[in-house]
């Protein structure tokens, strides 16, 4: 089945859907080296007036990677509610842009149509939303999770604390670590990526991410992003995991790249769920994706890198996570070039992951062969603060010294508290004034207020690498 | 407990020290100080200093010319070609052109096949100031260690404009056992001198990441180029006695693992 429009008198056709949506993807570079990018501006545009005609429930119909063929595909499909899509099944994507837009289209109206959604759908009427309406309509958006502490509600953003360090020394993770709780960072998770994938090292810093957060009774939860089947090897060797990461992406294919498979994402979240170590809730997985990543494996079977990534959520919604981020402009110069094809990428990320219903956040950040700095980190951020994301990533002076890229720094999470106005998770917030930290406004005082401080560098001081 | 202490004014600024002394344990830039929720003036331009130095240096050129003179005076056969990426613009959007020679710099890797064991690839990857601070020493020691355990090198081939996997289809075209691509690595704020040493054995084009291991942050600071060759030589002696490189031959090895990782360029 092909699709068309004509301009101006002359006819645009596009041979199959996945074509149409590729052409119809804001311009990027991955999908200029995927070669399947529009081939001129007209050419995008045309392919967004007929992907603007198409009925939305044209997705339902077509496999953009053959059912047979792969798991994520057969999740996406079988996991459809007709139920929950019924309230905008006649519409086209066009249609459906302004139903989103609609002041009495509510938080209520799009919690309940997230399960009647598909991934496709959500990446389709992205590509005919503007920056605005990819925040407009997010913000309207609300994905509440829980563990220690309770995530994404209303006016909050949370942070994800990342205390890298090169070899993975636990005086300099410790150090990072209590740098960024003393300007309010954490509530999200405390997450290190390890410099090493061995199980020793998983084991050392999930017990020391454990040992901090206890006897500083912080209300937050803790996680090595090392490999998940490391993270069950270490859940069944009694090491005290929080949360189970893992990178995703958007096929059965990319997924064998990282060495994973939706079985093993089961069976990782049924070995953290048996620890019963939430307080508030059971959200117990975390998981990382990023546009680009099936390309980069070649798995990506000619669709555009924005559908692909919304795939993605597919996999993440399946286990109720506690938070998923997409690290917008980590993956390279090759996929988003520079500062504007990250700002548009990340906004999109974070509309399909909250459309779909997942607690979408997002690691602003950038390598340093992208054309990309601190300036397009700040728009990022407070556009991302403006459309309600679930949380940021924050390290240490925004440099992180392990993995070689710039994020935000601490400091950038008191801009969007103060200028911004947005909240940390309320239990953490009680837990920031209760240590001195902050004052009954939730403002940060002088960061030698607290009595915390001095016995939390002794306790470094102590450690051993 | 430990919040039942209320805080003396006196204690703030020794703990504002302790925070400080944290920094021996970690190049992280912790304990900056701020200014309302801003950065300090002068920890926001050093930051502004430190990257525009990794921005200069992925944008660098390398003096192919005078690396080569260098390299033949001290008794090198050099191969100086260029991948099928242009320039550095084609180079950073297009990583598939920088993983295959162009077609002058595979006619002239044809005219050298020997079949040696080792083949040594230098190439500018993502800084070029690690190819110009870090090659000459390392390549030294490797030459000397190799030679003492009788294996046999080919010329050493310079490649402007190219990847990690570029190494794959020059391997294969000299006939190499195995190919040791040695590639300036993406700068970081705090190095932008680093390089990179991949190892593949039997190399042929379109192999996975996964098939390699990797000895990363070679520079003077961190990993030194004399270290790094003892251990470039290390896990060439592995895949020699195993026939292999890459996961497999950390899964031989047991718990202790060189790393396998997807290349930083």
């Amino acid at each position: 089945m092909s699709y068309h429009t004509t301009i101006d008198g002359t006819r645009w056709s596009f041979h199959d859907l996945k074509t149409l949506l590729a052409k119809a993807s804001p311009a990027r570079s991955g999908d200029a080296l995927a070669g399947v990018a529009a081939k001129s501006a007209i050419e995008r545009v045309a392919a967004q007036m007929a992907l603007a005609d198409l009925p939305l429930k044209t997705f339902l119909n077509v496999d953009l990677v053959p059912y047979e063929e792969d798991e994520v595909s057969r999740l996406i499909l079988d996991g459809h509610d007709p139920a929950a899509f019924e309230p905008v099944s006649h519409l086209t994507v066009g249609g459906f842009r302004e139903w989103l837009l609609d002041a009495e289209t509510t938080t209520s109206h799009l919690t309940a149509l997230a399960s009647g959604l598909t991934p496709e759908m959500a990446a389709a009427v992205s590509k005919i939303m503007r920056a605005q309406d990819l925040i407009a309509v997010a913000a309207k958006c609300n994905v509440v999770t829980a563990f220690r502490n309770t995530i994404g509600l209303a006016g909050r953003l949370s942070t994800r604390l990342q205390p890298n360090h090169p070899t993975d020394d636990s005086r300099g993770i410790a150090a990072s670590l209590l740098d960024g709780l003393l300007f309010g960072a954490g509530d999200a998770v405390i997450g290190v990526n390890p410099a090493t994938d061995t199980l020793q090292d998983y084991m050392r810093v999930v017990r020391l991410l454990d040992d901090v957060r206890q006897r500083l009774d912080v209300p937050t939860q803790t996680c090595c992003l090392g490999h998940v089947t490391t993270a069950i090897h270490a859940i069944n060797l009694g090491a005290p995991v929080d949360l189970v990461f893992q990178s995703i992406a958007g096929s059965e294919k990319a997924n064998r790249g990282f060495g994973i498979s939706l079985s093993v994402l089961a069976e990782a979240q049924d070995a953290a769920l048996s620890l019963a170590r939430g307080t508030v809730g059971r959200n117990v997985m975390y998981f990382e994706t990023g546009q680009g990543s099936a390309l980069s494996a070649d798995a990506h079977f000619g669709i555009d890198q924005q559908t692909m990534e919304a795939r993605a959520y597919a996999i993440a919604r399946r286990f109720t996570p506690l938070l998923v981020n997409t690290v917008v402009g980590f993956i390279g110069p090759e996929y988003l070039y520079n500062g504007k094809e990250i700002t548009r990428a990340g906004l999109e990320d974070h509309f399909c992951g909250k459309l779909l219903g997942v607690p979408m956040g997002c690691d602003v950040c950038y390598t340093n062969h992208t054309e990309a700095d601190q300036d397009d980190m700040d728009t990022l951020l407070t556009l991302l603060s403006a459309a309600g994301v679930t949380f940021v990533i924050a390290v240490p002076g925004a440099d992180d010294v392990m993995l070689n890229y710039q994020s935000l720094a601490f400091h950038d999470i008191l801009y969007a508290r103060q200028t911004l106005g947005r909240r940390c998770a309320p239990e953490f917030e009680d837990w920031l004034q209760r240590m001195g930290l902050t004052d009954p406004d939730g403002r940060l005082l002088d960061q030698a207020a607290s009595g915390a401080i001095g016995p939390a560098i002794a306790l470094i001081e102590t450690m051993r690498t | 407990m430990m919040r039942d202490d209320p805080p003396h004014e006196s204690d703030h600024l020794a703990v504002l020290d302790k925070l400080a002394s944290l920094r021996r344990f970690t190049p992280a830039r912790i304990a900056l100080g701020r200014s309302g929720s801003g950065q300090l003036t002068e920890t926001s331009l050093r930051f502004m200093l430190d990257h525009a130095r990794a921005r200069d240096a992925v944008h660098a050129t390398l003096d192919f010319d005078s690396i080569g003179q260098l390299l033949r005076e001290r008794d090198w056969s050099v191969v100086a070609v260029r991948s099928a990426a242009a320039d550095r613009a084609e180079y950073l959007r297009r990583p598939d052109l920088g993983r295959r020679l162009s077609p002058e710099g595979r006619l002239a890797i044809e005219g050298h096949r020997r079949g040696d064991d080792v083949a040594i690839i230098a190439a500018d990857g993502l800084s070029a100031s690690a190819i110009e601070i870090n090659l000459q020493p390392l390549l030294d020691d490797l030459r000397q260690l190799l030679l003492a355990r009788g294996l046999t090198i080919g010329p050493l081939v310079l490649v402007e404009q190219g990847r990690v996997a570029i190494g794959d289809e020059i391997g294969e075209t000299l006939g190499a056992r195995l190919v040791v691509v040695l590639i300036g690595e993406r700068p970081g704020l705090s190095a932008a001198d680093s390089l990179g040493a991949y190892v593949t054995w039997r190399p042929r084009i379109g192999m996975m990441d996964a098939s390699r291991n990797c000895i990363s942050n070679i520079r003077p600071a961190g990993l030194p180029p004399e270290e790094a060759a003892t251990q470039i030589v290390g896990v060439i002696e592995k895949a020699f006695k195993h026939a292999v490189t890459g996961v497999q031959l950390n899964d031989l090895r047991g718990g202790e693992a060189i790393p396998v990782v997807g290349p930083r360029e």
